[in-house]
C-alpha cells in the first residue's frame, strides 16, 4: 500500500510539475532570510505593491543561514532573488554561491539593530557592563584566576552593585542571528575582560568566549520574541535578549537595561554608543535583474529616502538608518548593482 | 444432606456482618471509580475553559476595529483625470488632515498627526478614485481604519495614563484623537477586514482572505489525491487482498504511518516535491500533497473499518444473485459504508486544517498581500499565518493572533459538526 499511494502521489507531483512549467516567467519576487529584516522586507514589500501595482513580491522568514542555503543554491526562478541577513555573509556562504553560479551578489546595508537587554517595567533595573554579562551567561568563567564552571547564580555574587536576584535570562536559540550577534557582541567581547581566558590557547579559548551555560539561568526560548516579552512580563526578575524593535513596540510594559551605562535607543544605537548593535544586510542576485519583473524598482523603493532614511517608513518599525552620506553611498551601489566586494573576487 | 444445607446458608448468609462490609467495599470502589471520572473530566473541560477563555479575551478585541470618518477633498491639481490611478494621495491626505486640524502646521507635528490614519489611507482614497473618477474635485467621506496604537488606546489596551515616554503615541496625538472622538467621527463596528483583506504589515489592515483561500485550496489538493487513492487502496485490501504475510506488512506499515509525526511528512515534501520534482515553494499544491500523505493512513483505516462493518449477508446475497464481485462493491457494500468512509475523511481533513509543522518546510508560512490565485501562487495557511502573527512586533498583532485561533477552531467545530450530523443522519445499524 506503501508504495501504491507514493507511486500515486509521485506520478500527481509529475503531472504537477508539468503543468507548472509553461508557467514558468514568475513575476513575483521571491525573498528569503533573516527573521530580523523580515518586518523591514515586508513593510518595502507592501509599500512597493501599493505603489507600483506590481504583484507583492513573496517574503519569507528563513532565518538568515537557511536563506544564505537557498539563495545560493543557484540562478534560476526556482531560487529566491532577494535574501536578508542579520549579520554579513559568510566566506563560506559566499563560497556556495561562487560554487553554484551565483558569481554577482550585491550586498546592501540597510542600517542598524540594536540587540535589547530588557526587563518588566516593573521589575529590576540594573547597570551592567559587557564582562558582568559575560560572567552571568558563559557556561565557564574565570574565579580567582582559574577557568571554572560559572558558579554564579546570583547577580549580587558577581558585583556587590548588582542587585539580590537570580540570574534568570530569556534569550534565543543557536540558530538565530541574534544569538550569532549577541555571542560576538557581548560574549567574545566581555571575555576579553578575564586575563585567565585571555592566556589560553586557540579553540579552547574561543569555545570558553562564545558558549553560553546550560546549567538554567540562561534560557533557550524558541525563535518567538514575542514569547520573551511574554514572560518577561510574568516574571519581573527575569531578563531577556531580543531585537531592539520588539522592546520598541512593547516600551510601555519594558525597558531596556543600561549596558556600560548606556540604555539602548534609537539616538544612542545610531551613534554607536550602545553598544550591542548590530548591521543588517540585503543580498541581490544580479542575474536575476532585468529577468524577475519589477526587481530592481523593488530596490530602488528599498533603498530610497522614504523607506530606509531619516523618520523613513523603516524606522517606523524600529530600523536604525544609516548617516545620510552612508546612504547615498549604499544606495549607488544597490542601483548600479556592483558585486560584493567582501570576499575580493 | 440436611448438614451440608446448613453449611450453605451459613457460608452465604447475605445478612451477615461480614458480608454486608463486602458489599460496602465494593460500593464504595464503585462510587470511587465513579469520581475519577468526574474527576477526569472536570479537568479536561476546565483545560479547555482555560483555553477557550483566554483566546477570547483577548481575541474579542480583533473582530472589531477602531475607524475614523473623514472628509476627502480629491483636488484636481493632485490627480490625473485621464488616469486616477497616479496622483499624489498622499497629499490629499494631507489636505484632509489640515481641514480637520488648521492649528497644526509644525511639519514635524503634521507627521505626528498624520500617524492617526492608517499608512495606507492614500490607497483606499485612490481606489474610491478609480471606481469612480467622477469623484475628482468634489468631497466626500471615507471611513478608514486608524492605525493601529490607536485602535489599542481606542480598546483600552495602552493606558493613556501612563507617562508619555512609555508609550508609543505622545500627549499630542492623544488630544487629536479625543478631538476626532468628540466630533463624533470614530466608530468601532464589527472587523470585516479580518475575513476580507489578507496579510499585512498593519495589524489594523491585516485580515486572514489570504490563509482561508489558501488552506481551501491545500485541502482541495489532499481530498482529491487521499479520498479516492485511500477508498480504492482500502477496498483493494478488504475485499480482494489475500490473508498472507505481504498484506500484513502493509497493514503494519499502514498503521504505523498514520503514527508519523507530521513534521517527516513536511521534510519528505522538501526533498521530493521542492528539491525532486521543482514544484515552487510555499504553492497549495504542494501543501496539499504533504498533508494528503498524512490524510491518507487515516482515509484507510477508517474505510476499512466502514466496509467491515456491512454485514456479510449483504455480500452473499449480492454474490448469489448474480452479481460479479466489482457490483457487490460498487452497488451494494461502498454505499452502505459511505458515511463511515465520508465522517473519517472529514475528521481527517480537519486534522490536515490544523496542521503547521509540514507547511512550514515547504514555505507556506510567507509573507502575501494578496490571496492566491490558483493553486501555484504562493500562499499561507491558516495555522501558518496564525505563527507568523505570533511572532509579529506589533501589539495588534497579539489579538488578531488570538482571533485567528478562534477562526480556525470556528471551521474545525464546522468540520467535525457536518461529521456528527452526516454519520447521524445517514449510518445504518443492523
Amino acid at each position: 500500500m506503501k508504495n501504491v499511494s507514493f507511486a500515486t502521489v509521485a506520478a500527481i507531483a509529475v503531472a504537477g510539475a508539468v503543468a507548472a512549467s509553461p508557467a514558468s516567467a514568475r513575476d513575483q519576487i521571491r525573498i528569503v532570510g533573516s527573521s530580523t529584516v523580515f518586518p523591514f522586507t515586508q513593510a518595502v514589500a507592501e509599500e512597493f505593491a501599493n505603489v507600483t501595482g506590481n504583484p507583492a513580491p513573496v517574503v519569507e522568514s528563513t532565518g538568515t543561514g537557511g536563506g544564505m542555503k537557498i539563495f545560493c543554491g543557484g540562478v534560476g526562478e526556482d531560487f529566491p532573488d532577494i535574501t536578508g541577513a542579520s549579520r554579513a555573509m559568510k566566506e563560506s556562504e559566499h563560497k556556495a554561491c561562487m560554487d553554484n553560479g551565483v558569481d554577482s551578489v550585491t550586498e546592501v546595508l540597510i542600517g542598524y539593530d540594536g540587540i535589547a537587554f530588557a526587563s518588566a517595567r516593573k521589575g529590576a533595573v540594573i547597570d551592567v557592563t559587557i564582562p558582568q554579562l559575560f560572567q552571568a551567561l558563559a557556561a565557564e568563567v574565570e574565579v580567582d584566576g582559574k577557568v571554572v564552571a560559572n558558579p554564579y547564580k546570583k547577580w549580587s555574587e558577581i558585583d556587590a552593585s548588582l542587585p539580590d536576584v537570580e540570574i534568570t535570562v530569556f534569550g534565543p536559540p543557536p540558530t538565530s542571528g541574534t544569538r550569532d550577534a549577541w555571542v560576538e557582541l557581548v560574549m567574545e567581547e566581555g571575555c576579553e575582560a578575564f586575563p585567565a581566558i585571555e592566556a589560553l590557547e586557540g579553540e579552547k579559548k574561543d569555545q570558553v568566549c562564545a558558549r553560553m551555560r546550560t546549567d538554567g539561568p540562561f534560557i533557550e526560548a524558541g525563535e518567538n520574541d514575542n514569547l520573551i516579552v511574554q514572560r518577561l512580563n510574568a516574571d519581573e526578575n527575569a531578563f531577556g535578549i531580543f531585537g531592539y524593535s520588539f522592546l520598541y513596540e512593547n516600551q510601555d510594559t519594558l525597558e531596556g537595561e543600561k549596558i556600560d551605562g548606556v540604555a539602548p535607543a534609537f539616538e544612542t544605537i545610531a551613534d554607536g554608543s550602545y553598544p550591542v548593535s548590530r548591521p543588517l544586510f540585503f543580498y541581490i542576485k544580479n542575474a536575476h535583474r532585468g529577468v524577475i519583473p519589477g526587481l530592481d524598482d523593488f530596490v530602488g523603493e528599498y533603498v530610497s529616502e522614504a523607506a530606509m532614511g531619516d523618520g523613513g517608513y523603516l524606522s517606523e518599525r524600529g530600523l536604525i538608518p544609516l548617516g545620510s552620506e552612508q546612504r547615498d553611498a549604499v544606495r549607488g551601489d544597490a542601483e548600479a548593482g556592483n558585486n560584493m566586494t567582501r570576499y575580493g573576487s | 444432606m440436611s448438614t451440608a444445607d446448613a453449611a450453605l446458608t451459613q457460608k452465604f448468609d447475605w445478612s451477615s456482618e461480614s458480608a454486608a462490609a463486602r458489599r460496602r467495599r465494593r460500593h464504595r470502589a464503585d462510587r470511587r471509580l465513579r469520581t475519577i471520572g468526574v474527576v477526569a473530566i472536570s479537568i479536561a473541560i476546565g483545560l479547555l475553559g482555560i483555553l477557550i477563555v483566554s483566546l477570547v479575551s483577548t481575541g474579542y478585541r480583533a473582530f472589531v476595529q477602531t475607524m475614523v470618518t473623514v472628509p476627502v477633498y480629491v483636488d484636481p491639481q493632485f490627480v490625473n483625470e485621464d488616469d486616477p490611478s497616479k496622483g499624489n494621495y498622499r497629499a490629499i491626505v494631507k489636505g484632509t488632515l489640515e481641514t480637520l486640524f488648521p492649528e497644526v502646521t509644525d511639519p514635524r507635528e503634521q507627521r505626528e498627526l498624520a500617524r492617526l490614519l492608517t499608512n495606507n489611507t492614500q490607497f483606499m482614497i485612490r481606489a474610491k478614485v478609480v471606481a469612480d473618477p467622477k469623484l475628482i474635485g468634489t468631497t466626500f467621506d471615507i471611513r478608514v481604519p486608524v492605525s493601529d496604537p490607536f485602535d489599542q488606546l481606542n480598546k483600552g489596551v495602552i493606558d493613556r495614563d501612563l507617562p508619555e515616554d512609555r508609550r508609543k503615541i505622545n500627549d499630542k496625538q492623544i488630544g487629536w484623537y479625543d478631538k476626532l472622538e468628540a466630533e463624533g467621527r470614530v466608530s468601532t463596528p464589527f472587523n470585516w477586514g479580518l475575513f476580507v483583506n489578507s496579510d499585512s504589515r498593519f495589524p489594523e489592515l491585516a485580515g486572514l482572505a489570504g490563509a482561508i483561500v489558501g488552506s481551501f485550496y491545500a485541502l482541495l489538493v489532499c481530498f482529491l489525491i487521499s479520498f479516492p487513492v485511500g477508498i480504492a487502496a482500502a477496498v483493494y485490501l478488504e475485499e480482494f487482498a489475500p490473508k498472507n504475510r505481504w498484506t500484513d506488512l502493509i497493514e503494519v506499515n499502514i498503521n504505523n504511518l498514520a503514527a508519523v509525526p507530521s513534521i517527516v511528512f513536511g521534510l519528505l515534501g522538501l526533498a521530493v516535491f521542492l528539491n525532486f520534482f521543482g514544484l515552487p515553494r510555499s504553492a497549495p499544491l504542494v501543501g496539499g500533497m504533504v498533508l494528503s500523505l498524512m490524510t491518507l493512513p487515516t482515509i484507510i483505516i477508517v474505510t476499512r473499518a466502514s466496509l467491515k462493518a456491512v454485514p456479510p449477508s449483504i455480500r452473499e446475497a449480492a454474490l448469489g444473485m448474480g452479481a460479479s464481485r466489482h457490483q457487490v462493491i460498487t452497488h451494494h457494500v461502498l454505499p452502505l459504508a459511505l458515511p463511515g468512509i465520508l465522517t473519517g475523511t472529514i475528521i481527517g481533513l480537519a486534522q490536515a486544517l490544523g496542521e503547521t509543522a509540514p507547511l512550514l518546510l515547504i514555505g507556506m508560512n510567507a509573507f502575501i498581500t494578496s490571496p492566491p490565485g490558483g493553486l501555484l501562487d504562493a500562499s499561507t495557511a491558516l495555522p501558518t499565518q496564525i505563527f507568523i502573527w505570533a511572532d509579529s512586533p506589533e501589539r495588534g498583532f497579539v489579538d488578531r493572533t488570538s482571533a485567528a485561533i478562534l477562526v480556525l477552531l470556528g471551521f474545525l467545530i464546522i468540520m467535525n459538526g457536518i461529521a456528527i450530523f452526516l454519520r447521524q443522519r445517514l449510518e445504518r445499524t443492523w
